[in-house]
């Protein structure tokens, strides 16, 4: 009986250095103890996944480009100020659209999602110093001259929507009113840069060691 | 007439019995330590076809997780990213890595490139993820500290249990919504106290279902 257990005792010491411990970085696909063929369940459904493949349609993806002729649920962008950033007259658009009234709620969007998609390379301020600087993006202009403090707030949509030289379309990542949310911040953004010491209000003045 | 069997043969069938016994507890604790997610899942660094660092990413430039994975808070579906996002920066920076040749290609082609994917339940289990990030579950509570990962790794087991183990009590785990993608902040709980959590449970209406079907389709 003595050497029945000592060839358990083996054959458990091989089987744990075979299977290894728990938490063990592996590269190989994982195991499945309850496959399919033995315990059918749906487990693996033949149904798409987001991003998945699909040996159906031609280009192997499961995910499908809309009909041509057709606009999906939410997507349909006819609004020439708010989704094209332009007049009727198809000049840029100066200002915003009126169905989005810039108050805090839109310039903490525009912060949030500057600070997402736009500071790693126009940096937090807006003035090009973003971290993309460092490992070698190309100069990232500043914000903070003449010429993009008057331009048209059309022409930066235009600008955040199809991409400019350098800079890709940023579309996918911001829907319209998102893009309109960063423009206003954009232009806080300016608009603090320029500041003097004129504009702080009388109240808070010594507050900051100023007279 | 000679004996057959010796004395000792008398105490045998005791012996095999113990021994099924200790067999079937070596059985036992084999299927359990093994045949669980615990083991077959966590650990899994499947070689992607880029070796994308999220430590680089995230840690050392400070990309926030919605750069790339811009539909975590609008979606189920938590995307990868596309590669005119890699592109964004990767058409100035790098331009000549051949470990940036399958980004590139893809973005001239338009074919995908093949991640491998890490994180799978199994199909009858639906998880939503604008539905927790939104609601101050981190990433990290699920994933694990990507931000130091140099190559991804399956950190927690997702099994039911794992769930569940949140569901019966958020109150410990749910952050401050603005502390969600910062991967190294600390829960609510932590913070302030398991009374910040259950306010901020109650507060913002979270209602965890233990329902099978809010979970199973």
């Amino acid at each position: 009986m003595r050497h029945v257990y000592l060839v358990t005792f083996f054959v458990v010491v091989l089987g744990v250095s075979i299977l290894g411990l728990r938490g063990t970085k592996f590269t190989s696909a994982p195991m499945d103890v309850f496959p399919e063929w033995a315990f059918p369940g749906m487990k693996h459904q033949p149904k798409p996944y987001a991003q998945g493949s699909s040996d159906f349609f031609a280009d192997g993806r499961s995910d499908r480009m809309p009909v041509a002729g057709t606009v999906q649920r939410g997507m349909l962008r006819d609004d020439e100020h708010l989704d094209h950033g332009k007049t009727a007259t198809g000049a840029f658009a100066r200002g915003f659209p009126e169905v989005l009234p810039v108050d805090f709620k839109l310039m903490e969007r525009g912060k949030d999602r500057f600070t997402i998609y736009c500071a790693p390379c126009h940096g937090a301020l807006g003035d090009g110093n973003g971290i993309t600087k460092k490992y070698g993006m190309g100069a990232t202009p500043s914000f903070h001259d003449d010429r993009l403090r008057q331009i048209a707030e059309g022409e930066i949509y235009q600008t955040i929507t199809n991409g400019k030289n350098n800079m890709l379309s940023y579309a996918d990542k911001l829907v319209p009113a998102d893009r309109w949310a960063v423009i206003a911040y954009v232009r806080a953004l300016q608009r603090a840069q320029s500041g003097t010491v004129a504009d702080v209000p009388a109240a808070h003045k010594s507050e900051l060691g100023l007279k | 007439m000679s004996k057959i069997f010796p004395k000792s043969a008398n105490s045998l069938p005791l012996q095999i019995i113990i021994y099924l016994v200790v067999l079937t507890g070596i059985a036992t604790a084999g299927v359990t330590y093994y045949m669980t997610p615990k083991y077959t899942r966590i650990g899994y660094a499947p070689v992607q076809p880029v070796p994308f660092s999220h430590e680089k990413h995230v840690s050392e430039l400070g990309i926030d997780c919605r750069f790339c994975h811009s539909n975590v808070d609008k979606s189920g579906h938590s995307n990868v990213p596309t590669s005119q996002t890699c592109m964004n920066c990767h058409n100035q920076i790098k331009t000549d890595s051949p470990l940036l040749a399958p980004v590139r290609e893809s973005y001239a082609s338009g074919d995908s490139v093949p991640w491998v994917w890490i994180h799978k339940t199994p199909d009858y289990a639906y998880f939503n993820h604008a539905a927790h990030v939104n609601r101050g579950v981190s990433c990290v509570e699920c994933h694990g500290k990507i931000n130091e990962m140099e190559v991804v790794a399956h950190n927690q087991s997702l099994s039911m249990a794992f769930c569940l183990e949140c569901h019966r009590n958020p109150e410990t785990r749910v952050r401050d919504p603005k502390d969600v993608y910062d991967l190294n902040s600390q829960t609510i709980a932590a913070k302030a106290g398991v009374e910040a959590g259950v306010k901020f449970v109650h507060d913002w209406k979270i209602k965890p279902p233990q329902s099978c079907s809010g979970c199973h389709r």
